[in-house]
């Protein structure tokens, strides 16, 4: 006991002042051997090894005629896990939600495509560091706010700076798609039910306004225009749009009308009412990323578990899913992505599908497959070790994690809290 | 005959109360004429109907109605063959003649605490000292729109305050003056729980709060009379004066009729209720609480069902209200609640008579109809003998209809108040539908005539050429312009009809030339009916228990049932017993072991399933109406059991979560917030029957950002800071201990020394108070930075009592060990934090700490979502901070149980304890376990096979009243734009 207690009080002074240091790069090759090894490609590899060297992945297969690597880990009984990647997050862009100082996340104005999330990413955000233990190592970080509320960009959670965390930077837009129904505002005395919105059409308008203008703007013209110029990429596949939507109704005018004006790449946020519209967003091809399951029905009268059902419908007839991360308390809930996918899976999903859910399949549907998303030959080595099923809270005990093959810490301000007070009482549970 | 005329002469003398005005308008007059209705089917009361009976009246009261009543010479007679006289009715709530004040504009940013008003009550919206009559002026327009549909009566007051001040009881007679009109210009008492217009003070700023404002007023000046107070009180003493009056309350909603009928027979006050019209979900405890009430025919108008994606969202329950409130009133009467009706809240008084006669069809009886109309209300108004009937020396307010007054074609055609009649609609009209074909000079016309007893329609043609008509019939009178647009002329026609219809006339020809005509009858139109629409009826759906999606059609009932060779959670010193059995009887657990012998019950084969004992949410706001009362810095007055909501669908989604029992804690808003209510998530039943039985009591207090307001602009109410906060405790506790002492002091008197001295106030703040420093009530303290943990637990050991549990707490690990010695418990989130400046340093190993320093930890929710997932956040002390399974587990369960008193009666699976049971589909703390049963009390609650055939009904009956309300569209009925209500959710910072 006296031992443990010394070695958390050296733990502590290491890491007492502020966020953790970020890993340097790596230098020694690691391999890990007799582990069981979930892919995020829908496979699990028993009694397995994973290897990598200089940031990549150099081996995944069996523990049998391995090559050689610097450092080899017995991982028996432990599991091995590609991180997780929360999408539509907006991570390090609010630290307190009650302070107002603390905000970036959402910009005055309603078409701010130029807006970009990159700049403002706080890559000493005591909230991101809290993500690494639970292995969520990268993440889609989005603004909120607005019809069109700027450009999102993919980011991994070890850096000194907002530079250095990004692994793809402004790959989308967001838009928010008008409401046709809407409440009132019963703070204002309002009716707070839900009605037709009557602005619904007139705000279709003005967004197509927008879009139109656009696709026609001259990228030449002197002077410029930075929220056109910043649409650009929507029109030629580099950027993805990705329509924020929840109504029936708002998932086929946002898609047909998306669509008719040659957006190729789309993805659905949100899709609460996308069962409705399963042959609709198949044929058209649409990638989903789902309401998270952590959330109350839209309806009195909705099946009490249809939130955690949505994703299995989803998939079952075809469409490409990842998980919504946004919602109340969406920041320190992101580090709860994991049980996201593992609830998700309790309603039908096997529990490898669930994971790609939050590995591989938003890594597609942000366009980063090729450097994370699974555990594959030439990838990042972005990925963990955990003690068990990292899908569930009980076992979601990670080990060791890795960005980029760099060995990060898994301390934060909250574990530091944690040992400094255990010790206070000599109880180090 | 010679009584009649004794009689007679005395009302004379009586009635004519200006006989001492002097006249310089002429002559000095005085009508001693007698006036009497013949032949006509007269209803005295709605009980005594009497045939070919003559109804005789003198200034405006009743002298004699009978079959062989003699007339005295000065008498006017009215034949009135083959028509009926019935008693003209009385509305005990209305607004007439006064006008609701406009809203004060507000006073800035900061709200307003203190009364407006000196002199009087502390709270500006105790309006006691109010007369309506002081605002009161007759409204011509309005009285005519009441007595064409049938009302000669009103009770009016002011739409304003809690405490709404005195009524007036008004005659609604034109030719009076008021001086005759004004029955009683201090009739009743009103009430409501809304706030008044007319003043910001915050308090009360919820229905709980309203409600802890009518019983302390009440206290107050039961106080004041006996002498007590030293100060002078306007507002009590007009009370007092006004204690006898009749009591009328405006609840306003659903639920807030059953509290207003509650607090009336818990405070004596004998409260007539207006209800809201959705009675029929409540009527057990309605008729248990001996509820009186005042029913709206207030029955809503179909959706247009024109857009499905939107009629997809509307819920059951909205769909129902449409299709069960035309029984309202059948319902109530079905349970014998006395009731009248009412014009309240209907939006146009003139559509009363057409939602009366639907009530009827919908199985109201005539006959309490009428009573609900006449009889009752004059009872309620104290006026039984004068008003509500036509017996000899009631006041002669009378209708007269075409027929009996719930048959559809009935008419009303006079309405008589005080003697004086006003004409509805002329009942001596001659019928003359029909065609007719008409000459003049060359001209010959053909003409049909439609509708002509109520809104005439004419067509008119010659050979093929159409007239365009104007037409009106009235007085006896036919009007007639044909307009032909081609020859750009007209002529217009008149004649005065007599018993043979139309026969001739005047007029002016299309050539402008005075005429004569001559019209000759063709045959006649027997379909004359035909295009007048009856109006439509729906069968109404049946009502569930709570009367919403996922309700049961009957409660469902206890069951004694075995579970076979299950994984079962004790909880207890046996820990995890596998393949074991555990037996239900009588709502209790009877047995746990193997093999155990079911005697009967329903055996539940559990292989491979885990039992557990039900999940006990320590920090819930589900369930109420309202959750703060933050209109003071301290509401230990109020009480969340005054506003539960049975119905919250959240308690279903808990249930489904495997929660059985909740607290439901009053909000933040405040640092001595208001007394909670603990629950059993007893889906549908009675709200008495939803508390927990044998439970002791507690109070929320809270701590921190919330009561200093620092997160919103409000910079008026004390305290804004940490130091204020400790000031709010000692100051109400010191006057707390005072005012125990005080009254132990009084209770120790003798009864002749309590006669010489003064007897302390009843408070009912300082009276919860008093119970924690007895250490009879327990508080669950919001708190979540160390410093203010700290202080509360100070402040408690100096007054001699404990803090039973910190909630929140998200920074007790700071202060673990503090609150071990203590002895206080500890209800966190597993990992919340950040949200706000104060919880900057949560973390989710707080829980871990606490416990393994020797506090008593549980996990709550504070969140209807979180809430339907508590094991998930069991499983989280597991990974952060290594706790056992076994332990984690008792986070959610037991030790909730012991935070709350009640480990002796749930919390764990041990023989002779409440049979509160979830059967899960896995290991409760994995992420793949799904709750397969939740039982409380041997009853099963939610059974998960069940839902999807319960979702099937529930799409199987939102279609079929869709379906009746496209019908009901069609069939001409009014309709309204579909919108979805939703209720709000509550959290700790929710004010109100």
């Amino acid at each position: 006991m006296r031992n443990l207690i010394t070695f958390l009080n050296i733990l502590l002074l290491a890491t007492a002042f502020g966020q953790q240091t970020p890993a340097s790069k790596q230098i020694k090759s690691v391999l890990f051997v007799n582990a069981t090894v979930h892919t995020g490609e829908g496979t699990v590899l028993y009694n397995s090894a994973v290897g990598f060297e200089n940031g990549k992945i150099t081996y995944v297969g069996d523990s049998l005629n391995l090559p050689a690597f610097d450092t080899v880990v017995d991982a028996t009984d432990k599991h091995i896990y590609p991180g997780f990647i929360a999408t539509n997050s907006t991570l390090g862009l609010v630290e307190v939600d009650a302070v107002r100082a603390t905000s970036d996340v959402d910009e005055l104005g309603d078409f701010l495509p130029h807006v970009r999330t990159a700049i403002a990413y706080d890559a000493e955000s005591k909230i991101v560091e809290s993500m690494r233990p639970n292995g969520v190592l990268s993440a889609q970080v989005t603004p909120r706010g607005g019809r069109i509320s700027g450009s999102s960009s993919v980011m991994q959670m070890d850096a000194w700076n907002w530079e250095d965390a990004i692994i793809k930077a402004d790959e989308g837009i967001h838009l928010n798609w008008p409401r046709p129904y809407t409440r009132g505002r019963y703070w204002l005395g309002e009716d707070p039910a839900l009605k037709v919105n009557k602005n619904y059409l007139s705000n279709i308008e003005k967004l197509k306004a927008f879009v139109e203008n656009a696709k026609v703007y001259d990228l030449k013209q002197n002077p410029a225009h930075l929220p056109y110029q910043a649409m650009k990429g929507l029109f030629n596949g580099t950027k993805t749009m990705y329509l924020h939507a929840t109504d029936e109704k708002q998932i086929v005018d946002g898609i047909s009308y998306l669509k008719e004006l040659g957006i190729d790449k789309i993805v659905l946020v949100g899709g609460n009412e996308s069962p409705e519209q399963l042959k609709f967003i198949k044929e058209a091809n649409i990638p989903v990323i789902v309401s998270r399951p952590h959330r109350l029905p839209d309806n009195e009268d909705e099946d009490p578990k249809q939130s955690f059902k949505l994703a299995s419908q989803l998939i079952q007839a075809g469409i490409l899913v990842s998980i919504d991360v946004s919602g109340r308390m969406e920041r320190m809930y992101t580090r709860n992505l994991p049980f996201y996918a593992g609830s998700f899976a309790a309603y039908g999903i096997d529990k490898e599908v669930a994971l790609q859910m939050i590995t591989l399949n938003p890594a597609k549907i942000l366009g980063v497959e090729k450097r994370i998303g699974s555990l594959s030959i030439g990838k990042d080595a972005t990925l963990f070790v955990s003690e068990g099923d990292a899908l569930d809270m009980r076992t979601n005990i990670i080990y060791k994690a890795y960005i980029g093959g760099r060995e990060i810490s898994l301390e934060t301000h909250q574990t530091e809290l944690w040992k400094r007070y255990s010790t206070k009482y000599n109880t180090t549970n | 005959m010679n009584r009649f005329f004794i009689i007679g002469l005395l009302l004379i003398a009586t009635a004519n109360a200006q006989d001492y005005f002097p006249t310089n308008s002429g002559v000095k007059s005085k009508e001693l004429n007698y006036q009497a209705f013949t032949n006509a089917t007269v209803y005295l009361t709605p009980t005594n109907i009497i045939k070919n009976a003559t109804l005789l009246e003198l200034n405006g009261t009743v002298i004699a109605v009978g079959t062989n009543v003699e007339l005295p010479k000065n008498t006017r007679i009215y034949d009135k063959s083959g028509l009926y006289i019935y008693p003209s009715f009385i509305d005990v709530h209305t607004s007439f003649g006064i006008q609701t004040p406009k809203r004060n504009a507000g006073s800035g940013r900061s709200a307003q605490y203190q009364a407006s008003r000196d002199g009087y009550y502390w709270n500006d919206h105790i309006l006691s000292d109010y007369n309506g009559i002081e605002d009161y002026s007759y409204n011509k327009k309005e009285a005519e729109q009441l007595r064409k549909v049938g009302f000669g009566v009103v009770n009016t007051h002011r739409a304003n305050g809690i405490h709404r001040g005195t009524s007036v009881l008004v005659a609604l007679g034109d030719p009076l003056p008021d001086s005759d009109r004004l029955i009683n210009t201090k009739a009743a008492e009103h009430f409501s729980f809304k706030k008044s217009l007319t003043s910001n003070q915050s308090y009360p700023s919820s229905v709980m709060g309203s409600m802890a404002l009518v019983r302390q007023f009440y206290h107050d000046l039961s106080w004041y009379k006996a002498g007590n107070a030293k100060n002078k009180d306007l507002a009590i003493e007009a009370a007092i004066s006004n204690q006898n009056l009749p009591k009328i309350f405006d609840a306003d909603d659903k639920l807030n009729t059953l509290r207003a009928v509650k607090i009336g027979k818990e405070m004596n006050l004998n409260f007539t209720v207006v209800g809201s019209g959705q009675e029929y979900e409540y009527l057990a405890e309605l008729k248990q609480n001996q509820a009186k009430l005042i029913l709206p025919l207030n029955f809503p108008e179909a959706y247009d069902a024109a857009d499905p994606l939107l009629m997809k969202k509307i819920n059951l329950s909205q769909l129902r209200y449409w299709s069960q409130a035309p029984m309202n009133p059948a319902a109530v009467a079905k349970e014998g609640i006395p009731f009248a009706l009412s014009t309240s809240k209907l939006k146009a008084t003139s559509s009363f008579l057409k939602h009366l006669k639907k009530a009827v069809a919908y199985g109201l009886s005539e006959q309490t109809a009428l009573e609900a109309l006449t009889t009752i209300p004059a009872k309620m108004l104290n006026q039984e003998a004068l008003l509500g009937n036509l017996n000899k020396g009631a006041m002669a307010n009378f209708i007269i209809t075409s027929g009996p007054l719930f048959d559809n074609e009935t008419e009303l055609h006079e309405n008589w108040v005080k003697g004086k009649p006003h004409v509805i609609k002329e009942h001596t009209i001659k019928d003359i539908d029909g065609a007719y074909e008409i000459a003049f000079q060359d001209h010959s016309l053909e003409i049909e005539i439609k509708n002509s007893a109520s809104k005439i329609s004419v067509t008119a043609k010659q050979d093929s050429l159409k007239f365009e008509t104007k037409s009106s019939y009235s007085n006896h009178w036919l009007y007639l312009t044909l307009i032909d647009k081609k020859g750009n002329t007209f002529a217009q026609l008149n004649a005065k009809i007599n018993d043979q219809g139309i026969t001739e006339g005047q007029g002016t020809s299309f050539s402008g030339n005075k005429i004569a005509w001559k019209a000759k009858a063709n045959e006649k139109n027997e379909e004359k009916n035909e295009g007048k629409k009856q109006p439509s009826y729906h069968s109404p759906v049946p009502v569930t228990f709570p009367n919403k999606a996922y309700g049961f059609s009957e409660l469902p009932k206890s069951e004694n049932m075995l579970f076979r060779n299950a994984t079962v959670w004790t909880n207890e010193a046996e820990g995890i017993l596998k393949n074991a059995d555990v037996l239900v009887i009588n709502g209790k657990i009877a047995a746990v072991g193997t093999d155990l012998d079911a005697k009967n019950a329903q055996i539940i084969v559990a292989t491979g399933k885990h039992l557990t004992s039900g999940i006990i949410d320590e920090h819930s706001h589900l369930g109420a109406s309202s959750i703060n009362e933050g209109g003071h810095n301290s509401s230990a007055e109020v009480s969340i059991e005054d506003v539960i909501e049975p119905d919250d669908i959240g308690l279903f989604r808990d249930l489904a979560g495997g929660v059985t029992t909740i607290q439901i804690l009053h909000g933040s808003a405040n640092p001595i917030g208001g007394r909670s209510a603990i629950i059993k998530l007893k889906w549908g039943a009675p709200i008495d029957e939803l508390l927990f039985k044998g439970a002791d009591p507690f109070i929320k207090f809270a701590l921190g950002e919330n009561v200093k307001q620092s997160n919103w602009s409000s910079y008026s109410r004390f305290p804004q800071t940490r130091m204020g906060v400790e000031q709010v405790f000692v100051d109400y506790f010191q006057r707390a201990k005072e005012y125990g002492q005080r009254w132990t002091n009084y209770n120790g008197l003798s009864k002749k020394q309590k006669n010489n001295v003064k007897q302390p106030r009843y408070d009912i703040e300082m009276e919860t108070l008093w119970e924690i420093l007895k250490s009879e009530r327990f508080i669950s303290s919001h708190s979540y930075v160390q410093s203010e943990i700290n202080m509360l637990m100070k402040v408690a050991e100096r007054y001699g009592f404990r803090i039973n549990t910190f909630t929140h707490i998200l920074e007790g690990y700071k202060v673990a060990d503090k609150m071990a010695e203590h002895g206080v418990g500890g209800s966190t989130f597993s990992d919340w934090w950040a949200y706000k400046n104060e919880v900057k340093d949560a973390i989710p190993y707080n829980g871990a700490i606490m416990h393994n320093a020797g506090v008593t930890v549980a996990f709550n929710s504070d969140d209807a979502e979180m809430s339907r997932r508590l094991n998930q956040e069991a499983a989280k002390a597991v990974k952060y901070g290594g706790i056992s399974e076994e332990d984690a587990w008792k986070f959610v369960t037991l030790n909730p149980a012991k935070l709350l008193h009640l480990d002796d009666k749930v919390g764990s699976i041990k023989v002779g304890k409440h049979a509160d049971l979830v059967l899960w589909s896995d290991h409760p703390l994995s992420i793949y376990a799904k709750a397969e049963k939740t039982i409380i009390e041997g009853v099963t609650y939610y059974d998960a096979s069940t839902i999807d055939s319960k979702i099937e009904a529930i799409e199987k009956e939102k279609k079929l009243i869709i379906g009746q309300m496209l019908i009901a569209k069609e069939n001409g009925a009014k309709t309204q734009a579909p919108k979805k209500i939703a209720k709000r959710e509550f959290t700790c910072e929710t004010l109100d």
